[in-house]
């Protein structure tokens, strides 16, 4: 009994314990602020790594375009908040901003799967990027604004023109700036916590056994009367919401999105890949724990100053060897077995 | 198995990384707070020193503009204490890298904090300034950025620029094309994906159109496709414009200017503080930028003992000739050493009572430095100095 | 007369990007891996050769050579220590992520080596191509230059893989490598020829592509990788030809999009033209249909 709680609940009581432990360390002054900044930002990291590991490991598709996803919730999210600072309370406002940023990326979730989703391997991994550098560089030409006269949208900032009163939501490449800072590692965790249990929830459904079969075995799922396509939005758009969710931390905490193409564009999407290969690819809590080692990586590196990105790169590098190599593998397995004979036949002859 | 040996592994990683965050916490938040808590005495015991920070991009694309801010300010904080400090204190620095990245540039910001930094000069862009500059007034931190030159920069009181706003360099461009009549057409080329970039060219397109300067063209690029830029030209060299306004960065700048000499168009190109540093791009054709102006606030050519004695010891250095990035980030910490004398503040005081300080100085004090003879502030945040315009003949800076 | 010089501008985009593809969709055809690094690779050729030639005063032709050797022996070093291992990883995905490993190493190396300031290159295309009809009409010496080498290497590629062993050895490890290898066929060593021609490729298309745009700084290769990957699947990945065309059509987009949409959307109008071919042609314009096999 025990065992199964254990087995099933264990991780969500690791990141409790940790949560505990941060807020424990946190309130008493033990942390330094570098230390306690760094805390949100690898929960929403952590989030987005397990809404893509949805996508890779678990649907089997690789998308390279997931912070675009991200890119969606943060701006939504955020103009949302910006429209309503002055008429909501501050914790309502939070949560319907997460309302709205999920929406908004389900919602282009939904609509970039409908072509995505026909296409497979590499080509479907290339379209996947291009709509996530289609969506930042739209994002970095819209002007967006709402005064008496209505709401302002135009892609040419000369033709903007706003009342003196009005209120600029987005700013062409300037962004979105006077987002309130709302996130927090509590409210993090409590995100990080829901989509764990969804997905977690997901996989032992009868829609996650569909969404299985269909990755290990399209043609024979088909054959079994699984919908395909319906499985596979169903996932894809599930996906994107939760990337919906880590950007609305995201612009709820850095409250100033301006040269966007700094963290939405295909790089950060190949991070978040990073981190879900690190973590174990179908291995959901394994992507926290890699997403949250590898934000906080070379962030703990600065003492190295220059040099940290290139150590970085390497360190990365030979984690992937330890990891994968089926060679290095090998070897760690016959070490154990060697290890084992040794150690028994030790405490035999004891 | 395999997957849960992995996830202990990494498990036990995650732990001791972050037992060594809270290790790491434990001494320096004592190093911190140690300051307010020994306000009352101790100032005398070490003489004791200020803790100046920089923040600027040292990796990534925008690598050579952060260097820049982070030697030029450790260059003149050198210079200070070896000519016995500022009131007989100590000036510390420390530099910190943020890759360009909003995120990025507040973590560097608290790692500062954690040093127990009490003034910070920096960020060195736009975004990453107004991003830090909400944590710098929630800590009552003392913000002097270099060349933020975004309007939001400044919006709180306790922000402050060395350089001129986006507003102000796309207003005196346009203003000075009109009345000394450069040009007759114009046309303009700016990264749309740069907030610095857009800015200067949204205030430049107003101040065009109330000054009557007919614009050809404006096409914009972008930080993807930065590159070839025979579109960008072609539209200008149809529209018949004889003056290419170029709100950009240097580094692009060098490759228009190539391309728009192998086409065979000579048009004047006119640059804003962006454009510093075309010169010192290694084994650049030179004779590319005859003629080129450029509103920018620094020349490494001027020959008054300042910038001659600057630009010796950065090159003796750093190896590089010093940019306009460099030469703000000098005056700002002299500026700052200004201030600090003006109001006898001490480093056993609170952050925030240096911040105070420091505000009520600015606004009182004028400096003589690299980027004006005499540079002084608005309670605003707003740097108050001539705007300088320079021709290159000859591969050197003329002024205008 | 205009639109012709905008389509001449795009075609001389198009070559650097095709030049890029080329060496990329090789190995990609060939070793079925998306090799992150190759752009890094292309701005550790452009550096090696803007060294010896601006720095060392050699002659141009040595420096081009040793730039080639140079990038051929990291291609062949970085696949034995880096990728090799993982070959038989239980995921595809594994060697890609080590070749963004790469790629930031590559880049932070020579952040440090060669610092972040932009270094201007002295082309080694010192024609300045065709002017016709009194100058309205150009064509630059570098284009034609990057075209025709393009073309050389194209019917080269084809050459080597049709007639010589290593090049059928290539096809088969392509295909099948466990029926490769049952015929005898040595696969670590094809792919490491195969990474040894796609990495010495590279430093040929730096030469050219720093020829053209003629300012390095450490960052310079990840731009053109991605759009070099980009050409690669808009023509049919493996495809050499493909790519090729796959390069060409993607700067005649991306300078037409730009000349008549516009500027600031171009990127996204470029990518969302992928969309749509790949929609029509879910293999690319050369690509071959695979038959799924149950």
């Amino acid at each position: 009994m025990l065992k199964t709680i254990g087995k099933k609940y264990g991780f969500y009581i690791v990141i409790v314990l940790f949560w505990l432990l941060m807020t424990l360390l946190g309130n008493a002054g033990m942390l330094t602020s570098h230390f306690s900044s760094l805390l949100v930002p690898m929960t929403y990291y952590a989030i987005a790594a397990v809404a893509l590991n949805l996508c890779v490991g678990i649907l089997g598709e690789l998308s390279i375009g997931h912070a675009g996803f991200m890119c969606i919730g943060a701006f939504s999210g955020a103009i949302f908040s910006l429209l309503t600072k002055e008429v909501l309370p501050g914790g309502l406002r939070f949560f319907l901003a997460f309302v709205v940023g999920i929406a908004f990326a389900a919602l282009f979730g939904f609509l970039i799967g409908i072509p995505v989703l026909r296409l497979k391997g590499d080509y479907l991994a290339i379209v996947t990027l291009a709509f996530g550098e289609i969506i930042k560089n739209v994002l970095q030409a819209v002007y967006l604004g709402v005064d008496a006269q209505g709401v302002h949208l135009s892609l040419d900032m000369t033709t903007f023109r706003m009342e003196p009163d009005g209120l600029t939501l987005i700013k062409g490449a300037q962004g979105v700036s006077g987002t309130p800072r709302n996130s927090s590692f509590t409210v993090g965790i409590i995100v990080l916590l829901l989509t764990l249990f969804l997905v977690h929830h997901l996989m032992d459904s009868r829609d996650g056994r569909a969404i299985m079969a269909i990755r290990d075995n399209r043609i024979a799922a088909e054959a079994t009367g699984i919908h395909v396509t319906r499985y596979k939005m169903l996932a894809f758009t599930i996906s994107a919401a939760i990337a919906g969710a880590a950007g609305v931390l995201f612009s709820h905490n850095v409250t100033t999105m301006t040269n966007i193409s700094n963290y939405f564009n295909y790089n950060a999407s190949i991070m978040l890949l990073v981190y879900v290969v690190l973590g174990g690819i179908g291995n959901i809590n394994g992507s926290v724990i890699a997403a949250m080692i590898l934000y906080l990586l070379p962030e703990l590196m600065r003492g190295l100053n220059r040099y940290r990105m290139l150590i970085y790169a390497i360190v990365l590098i030979l984690m992937m060897l330890v990891n994968w190599a089926p060679g290095v593998q090998e070897r760690r397995r016959r070490l154990k077995a060697f290890l084992k004979t040794r150690l028994t036949r030790a405490g035999k002859e004891a | 198995m395999k997957k849960r040996v992995l996830a202990m592994i990494l498990t036990t990683a995650l732990s001791a990384l972050t037992l060594a965050g809270c290790g790491g916490g434990g001494s320096s938040t004592t190093g911190g707070s140690a300051a307010p808590a020994t306000s009352g005495g101790g100032t005398a015991a070490a003489g004791g020193s200020f803790k100046i920070g920089a923040i600027g991009p040292m990796t990534g694309d925008g690598a050579a503009y952060g260097l820049a801010v982070v030697n030029g300010s450790k260059l003149a904080v050198d210079e200070i204490n070896a000519a016995g400090g500022v009131n007989g204190f100590m000036l510390e620095h420390k530099g910190e890298d943020d890759e360009l990245n909003n995120e990025k540039s507040m973590n560097a910001y608290n790692t500062l904090k954690d040093w127990g930094m009490q003034i910070l000069v920096g960020p060195t862009t736009s975004g990453c300034t107004i991003a830090v500059s909400d944590l710098a007034h929630e800590d009552s931190m003392f913000l002097l950025t270099p060349s933020g030159t975004a309007v939001d920069c400044v919006k709180y009181d306790n922000a402050f620029r060395v350089c001129f706003s986006d507003p102000a360099q796309g207003t005196e461009s346009a203003k000075y094309m009109a009345e000394k009549g450069i040009g007759s057409k114009y046309a303009v080329i700016y990264d749309s994906s740069d907030p610095y970039s857009s800015g200067i060219y949204e205030s430049f397109n107003a101040e065009a159109a109330a000054q009557g300067l007919e614009i050809v063209s404006a096409e914009a690029f972008t930080s993807d496709s930065n590159k070839d830029f025979s579109v960008q030209l072609q539209k200008a060299k149809e529209g018949g414009a004889d003056l290419v306004f170029l709100p950009i960065y240097y580094n692009q700048a060098s490759l228009i200017l190539k391309q728009a000499a192998d086409m065979d168009y000579h048009p004047v190109f006119f640059g804003c503080d962006g454009m510093d540093g075309i010169l010192t791009v290694e084994n650049f054709d030179t004779s590319l930028t005859e003629g080129l102006i450029l509103m920018t606030p620094f020349s490494a050519d001027a020959t008054d003992d300042l910038t001659v004695n600057f630009v010796k010891k950065y090159q003796e250095q750093f190896g590089e000739v010093p940019n306009q990035f460099a030469a703000d980030a000098y005056d700002g910490v002299y500026a700052i050493k200004a201030a600090i004398e003006k109001k006898n503040l001490t480093p056993d005081m609170s952050t925030e009572k240096i911040c105070k300080g420091l505000m009520e100085a600015f606004p009182e004090i004028t400096i003589s430095g690299l980027t004006s003879s005499s540079l002084s502030w608005d309670a605003s945040g707003e740097p108050n100095k001539e705007p300088r315009i320079f021709a290159i003949e000859g591969g050197k800076y003329i002024v205008q | 007369m205009s639109f012709l010089n905008y389509l001449i501008n795009g075609l001389s985009l198009g070559s650097v990007y095709a030049i890029i593809a080329l060496g990329y969709t090789m190995v990609y055809g060939i070793a079925k891996m998306l090799n992150f690094a190759h752009g890094d690779i292309i701005m550790v050729g452009s550096y090696l050769v803007y060294s010896s030639m601006t720095m060392a005063g050699l002659h141009p032709v040595l420096s081009i050579l040793i730039a080639v050797i140079g990038c051929m022996v990291l291609g062949v070093v970085t696949e034995r220590v880096a990728y090799r291992p993982l070959r038989g990883a239980s995921s595809s995905l594994a060697v890609l992520i080590t070749a963004i490993g790469v790629s930031y190493l590559l880049q932070n190396l020579s952040l440090l080596i060669f610092g972040a300031d932009p270094k201007a290159f002295t082309s080694v295309i010192t024609w300045k191509g065709i002017t016709l009809f009194d100058g309205a009409l150009q064509i630059r010496g570098t284009a034609i230059v990057t075209i025709l080498v393009g073309l050389v290497v194209l019917f080269g590629l084809q050459a080597f893989i049709r007639h010589t062993k290593s090049g059928q050895a290539m096809l088969a490890v392509a295909q099948d490598k466990g029926a490769a290898t049952l015929c005898g066929i040595d696969v670590n060593r094809t792919i490491a020829i195969t990474f040894a021609i796609g990495s010495s490729l590279a430093a040929v298309a730096g030469v050219l592509f720093c020829s053209t745009y003629p300012t390095i700084t450490p960052y310079i290769g990840a731009m053109p990788g991605i759009k070099a990957f980009v050409a690669a699947v808009f023509g049919g990945i493996g495809s050499i030809p493909g790519a090729m065309i796959g390069g060409l059509t993607l700067g005649v987009i991306e300078i037409l999009s730009r000349t008549y949409i516009s500027s600031q959307l171009s990127d996204a109008i470029v990518f969302a033209i992928l969309i749509v071919v790949l929609l029509v042609r879910p293999t690319g314009l050369l690509g071959k249909r695979v038959m799924e096999k149950v």
